[in-house]
């Protein structure tokens, strides 16, 4: 069934059980939001979403309403403004303000809506959480004084990594984000949690001081650890990958397992193999690629003449796509003539 | 020897702190030692009875002898002996152990509809609640109205929920009823967190059966097949009784597969609480029913069409569905007749704070805020003046003693900005300083918030922080601008009840006492002389017989002075405990 909702002035039809803030995007007007993630079930925590309907006293949520006929709604007015400022400056009295040296900055939601604000002075000071312990677990930074408790990378984990590492601990003004029994996180470390996150509260350990955005190059390319083939971003500063991220409209959705998302260290280490090698007289020398594959055919029509084709066998490897190993075994049998194919996934 | 004997023993949660247990067993063995038959019910009973109100004067024991009633107070083992004896035996009723005057005052003005038979039937005893009409109300329903006609009738009678919002009891079920859905659920809010609030508790405690044939009624209504108690982990005798109701009931056949032989079939579980306040809130309780935290969520959906494991369910509080099977069987129009236009029936209260009989109370709506604390409270206690009664806990306001005739409905109390709320109702002299109640309840619902909004999870911590301030002589010019500012700020941007009347506490106050602000602000002082920070204390020469009783009481040795003249206190070193000031028996210590 479609509805007709009229946002700011405007009018669009659209089907139960679409938001109000999602028919406000179909209509390109901007809601500021932290907690919603358009991927994750709505949360309704952070109230910057506001905005005013039509007969209902209350200001709403727009991200938890759903859109019904004839609904009238207002997503800026001064009182909902001034209610944003006061939830903003609420949101900063309790956060470090440590955009300085805070490896988000510049990437964070928050920041960007305490400038678009304007928020400077602060008219409720006071008391914020401090936390002294640092998780030990060797990917996720966890600095939950940045947290803004928006319940992000706590919905992402159940509905999307369907882990349930973290959770809501504790009530009140000392609500925390945390593993079970606040012991070190010990999860799958996909990192979905850290590619939600609005706020400089987590990212990745080894992104410590290596560059922010200033001078960093997003290079989009495919993951090369296994077959699945996610879409990742790498962040070059200089020659060297810094940061891996992924974006969210590509076929993963932005999302990636621990390796693609972690695992890229070894592309700046100096004894990564940059070229093939051959052995010449018990020595590994730098070979061309058309050189090496020459040499390859070379010595399979060798063997093959000499011992017979099934002399050879091949073994593949799961880190290529179906095509590749599809390629692979069909070389083997038809151009080798042999059925001695196998696969590292089987051992 | 007497023909008829029945012996209550108040053994309510008072009752029982007070060794109601050991009177109830000094009274078994003493009466069969004495060959009383107590085994013979019909001619001799001795039982247990929930909370009766007034739990200052437990143990609390009842003997009726061919219909007489006498009611004991302050009752110990060892005054059972002579009660036996003299009253029992002998006919004669003990008379300097009975309960005064103020005890019958008490209960003069009270209209007992939900507490009616909480403390004299024998909670532990499904057939003591038998014998009392108990569940005559579902054998009518069952067998001689279709849920519609139910429905009907508790719209006629203008039940409003007792949970705190007042919500049209009969509206919210023809709602669920209508919702499409194969499976239904009823919920029955036992949480029951509201500091200083216990009405829920003496009922499930007083009379679980009425809160079971509620329930019944209720799903019968709506079509429910499956019930839940959510009761707090906190009240294990109230879990335990009911637990004990719960299976009787099912072993009458009033829960089970085939009740009354209808072909209806319910039943109810009991889920505890881990006691965090906001699980009273529908949502959230829905939430940790299911396993997950206890955490509001936005409505719509309504729990009436989306509930529990996403199914129509229908949440009552305790004394609403207590309510409920006295409204079958004594008719809608009977139930209707106590209260105001809007307003209908009783509301039970804990009357606490200054005075003079703190306690439980069932009050018709529209009585007078007067009658309650002037005629059942018995007045302020050591003659002091009232200043306000809280109402409504921490979603509360306050109502002050220029608007003590207010009658107290829903209506009338919301119109000075108060609340009926679940029932909390303190009572507040001229040693209270309305900045420090404030800062109580903002303490509590800044622990109590559930942490996801930030308004509430934030902003209670700010307020309180201000308050705070205040109390202390820190505040600032500005200060109560900002309280109200935030206050309001709140209340909009909130998404639970809880947050969206966390601020009234301090706006109450504030409306009310906005000189209390001002003094403790502008001059440092507070006019009740009760936050400890702005006092000053200091010793009145022309008084001072130097008796050195302030010096010995001084536990920061702050004091000094010789025999016979006049001490002095060092401002510097005294921590403005009062010691002092409590000591003297010359009124030389001045406090301001
Ligand atoms: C923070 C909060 C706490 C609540 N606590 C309780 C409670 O302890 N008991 C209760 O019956 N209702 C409580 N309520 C009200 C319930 O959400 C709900 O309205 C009520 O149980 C409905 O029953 P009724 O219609 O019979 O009143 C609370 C509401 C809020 C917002
Ligand atoms: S999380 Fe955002 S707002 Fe907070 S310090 Fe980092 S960049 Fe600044
Ligand atoms: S890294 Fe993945 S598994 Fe670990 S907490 Fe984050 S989302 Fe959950
Ligand atoms: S860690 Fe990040 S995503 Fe998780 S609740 Fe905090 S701010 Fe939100
Ligand atoms: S290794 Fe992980 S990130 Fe890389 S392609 Fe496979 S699933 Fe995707
Ligand atoms: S108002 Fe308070 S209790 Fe309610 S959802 Fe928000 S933080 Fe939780
Ligand atoms: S985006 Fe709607 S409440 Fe956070
Ligand atoms: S428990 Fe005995 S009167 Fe309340």
């Amino acid at each position: 069934m479609m509805m007709k909702i009229t946002i700011d002035g405007k009018s669009i039809e659209v089907p139960q059980g679409t938001t109000v803030l999602e028919a406000a995007r179909m209509l390109d007007i901007a809601i500021p939001t932290l907690c919603h993630h358009p991927k994750l079930t709505p949360f309704g925590g952070c109230r910057l979403c506001i905005v005013e309907i039509k007969g209902i006293p209350r200001p709403v949520t727009s991200c938890t309403t759903p859109a019904s006929e004839g609904m009238e709604v207002t997503t800026s007015t001064p009182r909902i403004k001034d209610l944003r400022k006061t939830v903003l400056e609420l949101i900063l009295s309790d956060h470090p303000n440590d955009c300085m040296v805070c490896e988000r900055a510049g990437d964070c939601t928050l920041q960007e809506m305490a400038y678009a604000y304007g928020i400077r002075e602060n008219r409720f000071a006071g008391e914020r959480r401090i936390y002294t312990k640092r998780d030990g677990n060797p990917f996720l930074e966890r600095d939950m004084e940045k947290c803004i408790l928006c319940g992000r990378c706590v919905k992402v984990c159940d509905e999307v990594q369907g882990v349930g590492a973290i959770d809501f601990t504790y009530r009140g003004f000392q609500s925390k984000i945390c593993p079970p029994y606040e012991e070190d996180l010990d999860c799958e470390f996909c990192g979905q949690c850290v590619a939600v996150c609005p706020t400089g509260a987590l990212a990745g350990k080894m992104w410590s001081h290596k560059g922010r955005q200033k001078g960093v190059r997003e290079v989009d390319t495919i993951c090369s650890y296994c077959g699945t083939g996610c879409n990742i971003t790498l962040h070059v500063k200089g020659n060297e990958v810094i940061r891996v991220t992924s974006r969210e409209d590509t076929w993963n959705e932005g999302w990636l397992c621990v390796k693609g998302r972690f695992g890229y260290q070894f592309i700046n280490n100096p004894d990564r193999l940059a070229k093939p090698l051959i052995k010449r007289d018990g020595k590994f020398e730098e070979a061309s690629w058309d050189e090496t594959l020459e040499y390859v055919g070379k010595r399979l029509n060798e063997i093959k003449a000499s011992h017979g084709p099934d002399a050879i066998g091949g073994l593949s490897s799961a880190r290529c796509t179906n095509e590749e190993n599809y390629a692979f075994q069909k070389m083997l049998r038809a151009g080798v003539g042999t059925n001695n194919v196998d696969h590292c996934a089987r051992l | 020897m007497n023909k008829n004997v029945t012996v209550q023993v108040c053994m309510g949660t008072g009752g029982m702190a007070a060794g109601g247990a050991e009177v109830l067993a000094a009274f078994e063995s003493l009466m069969k030692e004495k060959d009383i038959p107590a085994e013979f019910r019909r001619e001799c009973s001795l039982h247990k009875v929930g909370c009766r109100g007034l739990c200052a004067k437990d143990v609390l024991v009842d003997i009726i002898v061919d219909g007489t009633r006498t009611t004991y107070q302050y009752i110990k083992p060892d005054m059972v002996q002579r009660i036996i004896d003299e009253h029992i035996t002998g006919g004669n009723p003990v008379a300097e152990w009975q309960v005064a005057d103020d005890y019958h005052k008490f209960h003069e003005k009270q209209v007992k509809v939900v507490l009616s038979d909480c403390g004299t039937i024998d909670p532990e005893d499904i057939d003591s609640y038998r014998g009392a009409e108990g569940y005559q109300a579902i054998r009518k329903v069952f067998t001689s109205m279709s849920p519609e006609e139910v429905i009907e009738v508790m719209k006629k009678s203008g039940l409003r929920g007792r949970g705190g919002a007042g919500f049209p009891t009969g509206v919210k079920w023809e709602a669920c009823r209508k919702a499409s859905g194969d499976q239904k659920y009823i919920i029955c809010n036992a949480d029951e967190g509201d500091p200083g609030a216990f009405m829920d508790r003496a009922v499930i405690e007083g009379n679980p059966h009425a809160v079971i044939e509620g329930m019944v009624i209720g799903a019968y209504a709506i079509g429910a097949s499956k019930g839940y108690v959510y009761i707090r982990a906190e009240y294990p005798l109230a879990v335990e009784r009911l637990t004990i109701a719960i299976k009787a009931a099912r072993e009458c056949g009033f829960l089970g597969e085939n009740i009354f032989d209808t072909g209806f079939a319910f039943d109810i579980k009991i889920k505890l609480g881990a006691g965090a306040f906001v699980c009273g809130e529908e949502t959230a309780l829905i939430a940790s029913i299911e396993g997950q935290r206890g955490m509001p969520r936005a409505k719509p959906p309504f729990p009436v069409h989306n509930g529990l494991w996403g199914r129509p369910t229908v949440i009552n509080n305790v004394e609403t569905l207590a309510n409920i099977p006295y409204i079958i069987k004594r008719g809608p129009e009977w139930f209707s007749a106590y209260g105001t236009e809007k307003s209908k029936g009783t509301k039970v209260f804990a009357l606490t704070g200054k005075v003079k009989n703190t306690g439980l109370i069932e009050v018709p709506m529209g009585i007078t805020l007067r009658e309650i604390i002037y005629d059942i409270g018995g007045g302020i206690e050591n003659n002091k003046k009232l200043k306000a009664v809280q109402t409504g806990g921490p979603s509360g306001g306050c109502i002050t003693d220029e608007m003590l005739d207010i009658n107290v409905d829903y209506e009338s109390l919301a119109r000075v900005g108060s609340i009926v709320g679940s029932g909390g109702m303190i009572v507040l002299d001229e040693d209270d300083c309305m900045v420090n109640v404030a800062k109580y309840f903002l303490n509590f619902t800044r622990d109590e918030s559930c942490g996801k909004c930030v308004p509430c999870r934030i902003g209670t911590k700010r307020l309180l922080e201000i308050l705070d301030r205040i109390t202390k002589g820190l505040g600032r010019e500005g200060d109560i601008e900002l309280l109200e500012k935030l206050s309001g700020d709140i209340k909009s941007a909130s998404l639970c009840g809880l947050g969206q009347t966390a601020p009234n506490p301090v706006l109450s106050t504030i409306k009310y006492f906005r000189e209390e602000y001002e003094a403790h602000i502008r001059e440092k002082k507070c006019p009740s002389k009760a936050c400890r920070d702005l006092l000053t204390y200091s010793i009145l020469k022309d008084f001072c017989v130097g008796c050195g009783a302030c010096m010995r009481a001084c536990p920061a040795a702050a004091i000094t002075g010789e025999k016979k003249k006049p001490h002095t206190i060092n401002d510097e070193a005294c921590i403005k405990c009062g010691s002092c000031f409590d000591v003297c028996k010359f009124k030389a210590v001045n406090r301001e």
